[in-house]
């Protein structure tokens, strides 16, 4: 049985995890204080996703940037792929939190939203 | 001359949730000022996500967390002026700004919020040796740049200092194209979020580097390059460890302090640990009215707790402008933090006056292992809570119920401490 280490970042308490596997399967999740530790750590040591944060190019508002997100998390290897994908995009003012920027990023399904309002 | 029923100096995290909660509580007549172009302060600029677990139940940005209070303060209807710079504050209340459209104007507050934040330390404030070359920038400095105006301040980037927002930039630098080479930390333990460790550095491997610091600077118009050291425990450079890093920017991340020209200005005690002021179970000052909250009171990790901190600061304001608050019969306890504890907010509970929960918060000195939080009414332990590790880093707190407090009426001194086990 292989015992992992994790700190949960599904908040800034950064609960102390430790997972045991058998293999590819989880066999325990021990340390967490809340739900997300646990889903944290069985998706940590299968399949690592993040969310995304950066920002867009606006034109026509009051800022000359947008900041964005992944609608969702998305695998670990992706992240350099989305961000590459966000490099020459360039909206038009009024954004509103929560319009989509950029559909299915880098293929993983996953949209990109505003996350502020350029008016 | 204008009056307000409450003022709010600041239109960031804390004095949009002081605004809203002081509009619940039946205030009519308040107003926000706020010296940058938009409210949402420093929020504005922290485009990551982890923000509102606590309050809102979900992870959001920072501008959404900003875009959920600025939203309520809309739709309360409360007033607020933007790029308005608050000049002086009377300890009678008397609060003088200025801005480009009204000039210098006064206004007349009947209760006075205290929500300035806090500012970045700076190069000067550390002593590096050696030139002072274009490409050194304070970690926020370079996260406004970044984030908000789209500029990169450079492309090899060394990151001193390992709090929070340090190491949010050694991410979101590489994420633009850059190479951060390393990020230092003079201390034996990060100053940020262990979190932020795994997500920011580990997730990149990007290199920390505890007990370590610059001791060198070079590059006469921009920077080319520093030296790196290890420290002994004093905090002194050993010599034979340098090591050189050619760099173009450096990042500087290495504490906040409190904004508090303007509680200086107006006479209130200040707690020399926090750098803010000194307040009382209901988040007031030592001045009766002036009402403190957010990060000009003490430096948070988390902006739930700025909101939910921020949010007793207008309940009590509020109660003061309306003359409701509680009768209490002058019996206060003042809190005591010793062997670990740095300092507490608030400093002082009135039994009578407080909530029935009433949530004291503080930061210890260093690393404890395997700790209890031991909190004593005089010299009875009445809690006594386990934890498996507590760190500067990491915000603690402790619930104080009024029930429990009642029962002891000769109270004088509650003395929080860490006992090692």
């Amino acid at each position: 049985m292989e015992k992992r280490e994790l700190i949960c970042i599904g908040c800034p308490m950064g609960c102390p995890l430790t997972v045991e596997l058998e293999g590819s399967e989880v066999k325990s999740v021990s340390g967490h204080t809340c739900k997300r530790g646990d889903v944290y750590a069985r998706k940590e040591v299968t399949n690592p996703t993040r969310i995304v944060t950066s920002t867009v190019k606006v034109t026509g508002g009051s800022a000359d940037m947008v900041s964005v997100k992944t609608r969702e998390d998305i695998p670990k290897d992706k992240i350099f792929a989305c961000v590459q994908a966000l490099k020459d995009v360039v909206v038009e003012a009024p954004v509103h939190i929560g319009d989509v920027i950029l559909s299915n990023v880098a293929g993983t399904g996953v949209d990109i939203v505003a996350t502020k309002h350029v008016l | 001359m204008k009056s307000y029923d409450i003022v709010i100096i600041g239109g960031g995290p804390a004095g949009l949730a002081a605004a809203v909660s002081a509009r619940k509580e039946g205030i009519g007549s308040i107003l926000i000022l706020e010296r940058d172009k938009e409210l949402g302060g420093i929020l504005n600029q922290c485009i990551h996500n982890g923000f509102g677990l606590h309050t809102f139940k979900e992870e959001l940005t920072g501008p959404e967390y900003a875009g959920r209070f600025i939203d309520q303060v809309l739709e309360l209807g409360i007033e607020y002026k933007l790029n308005t710079m608050v000049m002086d504050i009377g300890a009678d209340k008397l609060v003088t700004a200025m801005n480009r459209e009204e000039g210098m104007f006064q206004i007349r507050a009947g209760a006075v919020i205290l929500a300035m934040g806090c500012r970045e330390r700076s190069r000067g404030a550390l002593n590096i040796p050696g030139y002072r070359p274009a490409g050194i920038y304070s970690a926020g400095t370079a996260q406004r740049l970044v984030n908000m105006e789209g500029f990169m301040p450079g492309r090899e980037v060394v990151i001193l200092g390992s709090g929070d927002i340090g190491l949010i930039m050694a991410r979101r630098m590489t994420l633009e194209g850059a190479k951060v080479k390393v990020v230092a930390e003079l201390m034996p333990y990060s100053g940020g979020l262990k979190r932020n460790i795994v997500q920011c550095l580990d997730d990149y491997g990007i290199p920390l580097k505890l007990s370590h610091t610059v001791v060198n600077i070079k590059g006469k118009e921009r920077l080319e390059g520093i030296t790196l050291a290890q420290v002994d425990q004093k905090g002194k450079p050993v010599p034979g460890t340098e090591e050189e890093y050619s760099c173009d920017t450096l990042l500087l991340s290495v504490g906040l302090i409190p904004e508090n020209e303007l509680s200086d200005g107006m006479g209130i005690q200040m707690n020399p640990v926090t750098s803010g002021p000194k307040v009382n179970e209901r988040m007031e000052t030592s001045i009766e009215g002036v009402f403190a909250c957010g990060n000009v009171l003490h430096v948070h990790d988390l902006v739930d707790f700025v909101s939910e901190e921020a949010a007793a600061a207008g309940r009590n304001a509020a109660r003061y402008v309306k003359g409701q608050e509680a009768k209490g019969n002058g019996h206060i306890v003042s809190l005591n933090p010793v062997q670990g504890v740095r300092y507490t907010v608030p400093c002082t509970i009135d039994p009578d006056k407080m909530d029935d929960v009433q949530i004291v918060r503080f930061r210890v000195g260093n690393v404890y292992k395997k700790c209890t939080i031991g909190v004593y009414f005089d010299d009875e332990q009445v809690m006594s809570r386990k934890r498996p590790v507590v760190a500067p880093g990491e915000m603690e707190e402790v619930k104080l119920e009024k029930a429990k407090l009642l029962q002891y009426p000769d109270l004088k001194t509650i003395t929080i401490k860490i006992e090692e086990a």
